[in-house]
């Protein structure tokens, strides 16, 4: 499985296309879509980012989580036209290119916080994004319960990925020395 | 599912979106998209065409100006709840957007595509009518402000007419010492209320109520005042009965059975709900 973006492999359509320009995982795109096109659609089916998961798409299950312009939103709830200009990070940005994973997947990992693993990048970016606006957040449990409360595990692997949310803290505290 | 197609143009001024939306009949303004897009996605909605007002810098910021909280309308949820001087000016507004949705859904959601929307069971417009706040909207017969009880007309339905848009949410501050408080049950936390209530109070030098405001939203088909209870509160001390005031608020209760509640069960909630605000807000009064 690529982490790259694919090159321009436009998805077939008869509808009318508007051009957008953006940036994802710090790589400039330029592509032609429909108005109608999911930004979740656009990073999966165009880009061919299919680590970014569609779950509802209605905005409940947050599977399709990715950092807008340095704020986590729901990718099946927004068009791709809307991104236009926009900075976008997905689920393949966080490990390091060598493979080195990010403390909050390093966490996961350790604390067994995935079964069927559908619902881990959207879990991983709404942790990423929500440590990037707290790097010290409250540590109750029910401060972490409020945190993960837009994304659902149908594992229901909750204990687990609570239990992730206390370690990735640990981590990169431990990272920053 | 996907949504049906439509013509699309963001326009970088709001006189250039009004044009937009007057001139097309099925024209939609699109802001946050955090309750239109999954209407799209399902085809409940389709819109020929939708103008994105998200270039539109004249719709954005929070100022405090006076005894008024001026929101722009693309004020993200998130935004209005982290502001330091709107939550000083009126700390009731980050109580109730703690209960919209879920951080993620804040981040994008607008304060004015909120009030728009005008879902019955939501939040914003019951904190609207309990503060006695107003909107703007502008138009091609120009500008005008809508006091918030004119504002919401029936679920999904407001006074907004075709080519309009909302321009600006004004949200009065608290007078200093007011109480205030807002609750909700929801089936899911993060989800749409069952039944919520916001709760001012305001307490003379006596100790007892002189002022109370309450709305509730999910019980009717709009935010509704429960003037009734505010009544019956003026007067009771914050050690005193707020039974009547509850039991008032019931006869507001209009939705009928659904899958989620009985109207029974609703009039239970609604009660209990202006118990414990009024309780809350009593304690928060300022002395």
């Amino acid at each position: 499985m690529s982490r790259r973006i694919r090159p321009s492999d436009t998805v077939a359509s008869a509808d009318p296309k508007v051009r957008v320009s953006l940036t994802v995982n710090g790589e400039q795109v330029t592509r032609d879509v429909s108005p109608r096109l999911l930004l979740s659609d656009f990073l999966r089916h165009e880009l061919g980012l299919t680590g970014t998961h569609v779950g509802c798409e209605h905005g409940v299950c947050g599977c399709c989580t990715v950092i807008i312009d340095g704020r986590a939103g729901r990718s099946c709830l927004a068009f791709a036209v809307q991104a236009d200009g926009a900075d976008i990070r997905t689920i393949e940005s966080v490990a390091k290119p060598d493979g080195t994973l990010h403390p909050v997947q390093q966490a996961f990992r350790e604390c067994h916080a995935l079964q069927c693993g559908y619902c881990t990048p959207g879990f991983v970016m709404a942790i990423v994004n929500y440590l990037e606006e707290d790097p010290t957040p409250d540590l109750s449990e029910d401060a972490i319960r409020e945190a993960l409360s837009g994304n659902l595990c149908r594992c229901t692997g909750y204990k687990n990925i609570v239990a992730a949310f206390r370690r990735s803290v640990e981590l990169m505290r431990g990272a920053g020395g | 599912m996907k949504p049906a197609l439509f013509q699309y143009v963001a326009p970088e001024s709001l006189d250039a979106a009004i044009t937009e939306l007057a001139g097309d009949e099925g024209a939609r303004p699109l802001a946050g998209g955090q309750s239109l897009i999954p209407t799209l996605n399902f085809r409940l909605a389709a819109p020929s065409k939708l103008v994105d007002l998200r270039k539109i810098e004249a719709l954005r910021g929070i100022r405090v100006e006076g005894n008024v909280i001026r929101v722009g309308a693309m004020t993200r949820h998130r935004e209005l709840e982290l502001d330091e001087a709107a939550h000083r000016a009126n700390p009731l507004i980050r109580d109730v957007l703690g209960n919209v949705a879920h951080i993620i859904v804040r981040n994008r959601g607008t304060i004015g595509g909120s009030l728009a929307h005008a879902d019955a069971s939501a939040e914003l417009p019951c904190l609207l009518v309990a503060t006695g706040g107003s909107v703007v909207a502008r138009g091609p017969k120009g500008e005008r402000t809508i006091a918030a009880e004119d504002f919401f007309h029936f679920h999904l339905t407001t006074a907004l007419e075709q080519g309009e848009v909302l321009t600006e949410v004004r949200i009065p501050t608290l007078a200093p010492g007011t109480g205030y408080a807002f609750l909700e049950v929801a089936r899911r936390h993060g989800d749409y209320a069952l039944a919520g209530v916001c709760a001012l109070v305001m307490v003379g030098s006596g100790g007892a109520c002189t002022v109370a405001r309450l709305a509730a939203c999910g019980i009717a088909p709009k935010a509704t005042r429960l003037i009734d209870a505010e009544k019956a509160l003026v007067g009771v001390r914050a050690d005193g009965s707020f039974e009547i005031a509850a039991q008032a608020a019931r006869r507001y209760v209009t939705t009928g059975d659904d899958r989620n509640a009985s109207t029974a069960f609703r009039q239970d909630l609604v009660a209990t709900l202006v118990k414990r605000t009024v309780a809350t807000a009593f304690s928060r009064v300022a002395r």
